[in-house]
């Protein structure tokens, strides 16, 4: 041991492509294994394999451009939840050898080496015995030792052990692009900074100075000296709090949003004493005494949301986080720890009665304050926990917000999302979408289409030819069996020619030819009808392949 | 003495200089509270002082009220409103988009359930515009339940929109707290919407009458002739043929590709 007392030996186990492999298992893809994969966040690519990363896809693309690069790309959606439900298995497996696991985020966790390392003799005998641990739960994870957080997770991305005291050395190679702070790194690059031993070689006043805290922060990482001690020092006055529920809670959301009010009085105390949170305990306890400890470390502050975002992922990881997966690792740690294995994971008997915070490390903080009479953002923060304590009142999904999607009829352009959830639309509705709708949409659709009837001055149905042409105009109209009005204006038909070969396909893969091709599908053709009360409406007219029978429907209003 | 004096002035001054400050901070906290929201360029003519925080707004139930309703949520949305619909269908979204709302701060629910009254006041708390249509089936609007409610849109300066489904021809059976009563009729009885031939063209713009009515300021009977919706989707004044709004781009690019 140096005289100095520098940053504590950890090791740190990387899962690569995290998101990738969480969104992989969720979506329940078999075939998967060597097809290039990204998942995305709001149209941006967030990860992606290594078969995508080698066809030129990298973090930051939109999606119409890692598709470009890569036309095989098979693109999934970023699910948070499940990331941290997917390495509930990973925490178990690394805590089953030492206590003190901190989850930085889903995909990276680190622990004290010193106590590990004394036991099995080695840190090589650490990693050996990880190794073993985690090969039933995760496919691929990456172990790396060296002093303090950082630096081991640098370690592990890179699968090495760093000598004790040669962090700043490891470090000093590396772009600054690894500090995780695009913005700085890209201040830096511009400065003439490329790599961390040229930032640490700056005096830290002035890095101060021109960077601010963050900067600084960062700065000591890059010197190796890395502030964050493991858990290394409790703030002075007790900050923890506690939430007793009663009764006992079992929904995510409903926890989540009980917390708030205590998540947003645990900032404020510590933002009142000058302090912001960078790592936190958070117990969970249920009626049965069943108890879920973590450790949440974030690279920054911890703000009321993000605590709010770890309460969620940690009690969605309990709660949930026994299927699948973890029955795998319940085996592998049942084995090694024997009978007290089987208390610590596997998911609750009860619901949850108690909620504990506990900052386990705090930094002084700038003089951050909210605005006297609350910005813009107060007004938005207001209205969202509204929505939000709707939603408990009546359950997810009750409260939906509506996005523009791309497509051509008004049904598919109108998505609808639970609030809370990504916003971004399924397919962009910027793109040209020839054949749509045209302006004005109805206002009012109906979901599924109401039926109507539609006849012509002889009393008949109105049909379409097969070469789409109306011979009877239409006169009359009655929606839902109510009674005919008269019809004063009429527009189409407009044949729709989308997704007619669904139901002509014979094969699952909708490859091999139809069983009967002398069959043809219904073809439909759109109307506008207005009658004589003034209603307009959007009708759709699906015929048989003689036209001889059509069916009429009402898919919209014109309110 | 010409001490004292500039010692008076210079405190006279600074506390100008404070006034000062505090004035556009004062204006903010008032303006929250009595202050009016905007409406869209096509229903100035018919509520010219804008929406009122505070008061209920009834739109009588019948032909044009999803785009009346749309309209109105429109104006406070441009401004950075938030907005809530309760009950309603299934709205679509380019409609509602084309009106100008926008849709990040527009929430809805459409099944409040037998609770209804409770959501619509969680939701009066905290947004600024809640519109609100009675759940189907069964769901009897008591006059408590009306009261309880504008008194909290007035407590925290929304504004709700009811949509009174049983108002009868005598004007009686709509909500019973309502400032204001806006209702719409066609324009003309040969057919109210352009643009749409005997198998030709297509639905293009409504001349819609409207008629608003109420108590206080809003006590003398208005009436006018709107583009509801006008091309583009929004609102326009039917006065003018062409619509000074923005919405053209939309309007050109779906026609180019209309069939």
């Amino acid at each position: 041991m140096s005289e100095i007392a520098g940053p504590p030996r950890t090791v740190a186990v990387w899962c690569p492509d995290w998101p990738v492999t969480a969104a992989l298992r969720s979506s329940s893809e078999t075939d998967s294994a060597d097809r290039p994969v990204a998942v995305l966040s709001a149209n941006r690519v967030v990860a992606c394999s290594h078969p995508a990363r080698r066809a030129g896809v990298t973090r930051g693309l939109r999606r119409r451009e890692a598709q470009a690069r890569c036309p095989e790309l098979m693109v999934l959606n970023r699910d948070e939840l499940a990331e941290a439900r997917l390495f509930e298995p990973v925490v178990a497996a690394v805590e089953s050898l030492a206590p003190g696991v901190e989850v930085s985020r889903p995909g990276l966790a680190a622990v004290g080496a010193r106590g590990p390392s004394r036991y099995f003799g080695s840190e090589n005998a650490v990693i050996g015995a990880l190794a073993r641990e985690l090969g039933g739960v995760v496919p691929d994870a990456l172990i790396g030792i060296a002093d303090g957080p950082f630096a081991a997770e640098q370690a592990a991305r890179r699968g090495v052990i760093v000598p004790a005291g040669q962090s700043a050395d490891f470090l000093g190679d590396l772009s600054v692009d690894t500090l995780g702070d695009p913005d700085l790194a890209d201040l830096l690059r511009r400065l003439g900074i490329r790599r961390l031993s040229q930032f640490a070689q700056l005096p830290a006043r002035d890095v101060l100075a021109r960077f601010g805290p963050v900067g600084a922060w960062a700065h000591r990482q890059a010197q190796g000296r890395d502030a964050r001690a493991i858990a290394a020092r409790a703030p002075g006055v007790d900050f923890s709090v506690r939430l007793d529920f009663e009764p006992a809670l079992t929904r995510v959301d409903t926890i989540a949003f009980s917390a708030r009010t205590l998540v947003e009085d645990f900032i404020a105390t510590l933002t009142a004493h000058g302090l912001a949170c960078t790592c936190l305990e958070l117990t969970l306890q249920t009626d049965n005494g069943e108890e879920a400890v973590r450790r949440w470390r974030h690279t920054g502050v911890l703000t009321a949301i993000d605590v709010l975002d770890r309460i969620r992922w940690q009690v969605e990881g309990w709660l949930h986080g026994s299927r699948g997966a973890r029955d795998a690792a319940l085996a592998a740690i049942s084995q090694h720890s024997g009978p007290g294995g089987d208390a610590a994971p596997g998911a609750p008997s009860a619901g949850i009665t108690l909620l504990r915070l506990a900052p386990l490390e705090t930094v002084p903080t700038g003089a951050h304050q909210q605005a006297l009479w609350g910005g813009s953002g107060a007004q938005d923060e207001r209205a969202c926990r509204a929505l939000a304590r709707v939603q408990t009142l009546l359950g997810h999904g009750s409260v939906l917000t509506a996005v523009v999607n791309g497509g051509r009829d008004p049904l598919q352009r109108t998505q609808l999302v639970a609030w809370g959830d990504d916003r971004s639309p399924a397919r962009s509705p910027d793109e040209p979408w020839p054949g749509q709708l045209p302006s004005p949409a109805p206002t009012v659709l109906l979901d599924p289409p109401t039926p109507a009837r539609v006849l012509d001055d002889a009393g008949r149905a109105v049909l379409v030819t097969t070469r789409g042409a109306v011979p009877m105009p239409p006169a009359r109209l009655s929606v839902n069996g109510a009674a005919f009005v008269p019809i004063t204006g009429w527009a189409g038909p407009w044949p729709v020619e989308e997704h007619w070969w669904h139901g002509l396909t014979g094969g699952p893969g909708g490859r091999q030819p139809a069983a009967d091709l002398s069959v043809l599908p219904a073809r439909r053709f759109r109307f506008q009808l207005v009658d004589l009360r003034g209603q307009a409406y959007l009708a759709l007219c699906s015929s048989g392949p003689d036209a001889a029978t059509p069916t009429w429907s009402i898919e919209g209003i014109y309110d | 003495v010409f001490d004292s004096e500039g010692v008076t002035a210079s405190a006279a001054l600074s506390q100008e200089l404070r006034l000062a400050q505090v004035r556009p901070l004062a204006e903010l906290v008032a303006g929250r509270l009595a202050g009016a929201l905007p409406v869209a360029d096509g229903l100035a003519s018919i509520l010219p002082d804008g929406l009122r925080r505070g008061s209920t707004v009834e739109v009588s139930g019948g032909i044009g009220t999803m785009s009346l309703v749309l309209a109105l949520l429109a104006g406070p949305s441009e401004q950075g409103s938030w907005s809530a619909a309760v009950g309603f269908p299934l709205l679509c979204a380019d409609a509602a988009a084309d009106h100008g709302i926008d849709l990040s701060r527009f929430a809805l629910v459409p099944h409040p359930g037998a609770d209804w009254t409770t959501v619509v006041g969680a939701l009066l708390d905290s947004l600024d515009v809640v519109a609100v249509r009675l759940p189907r089936p069964p769901a009897r609007l008591t006059d408590v339940d009306a009261r309880r409610l504008a008194a909290r849109a007035r407590q925290r300066g929304s504004v709700l929109i009811p949509i009174a489904t049983g108002r009868r021809a005598d004007g009686t059976g709509g909500w019973p707290t309502a400032d204001v009563r806006l209702s719409a009729d066609l324009a003309a009885a040969d057919g109210s919407w352009s643009g749409i031939g005997s198998g030709h063209g297509r639905l293009q713009q409504r001349r819609l009458l409207l008629h608003a009515n109420g108590r206080g300021a809003a006590a003398r009977p208005r009436s006018s002739t709107v583009w509801l919706p006008d091309r583009g989707g929004a609102t326009g004044p039917a006065e003018s043929p062409v619509s000074a709004i923005s919405t053209a781009r939309i309007s050109t690019a779906r026609m180019s590709t209309a069939r």
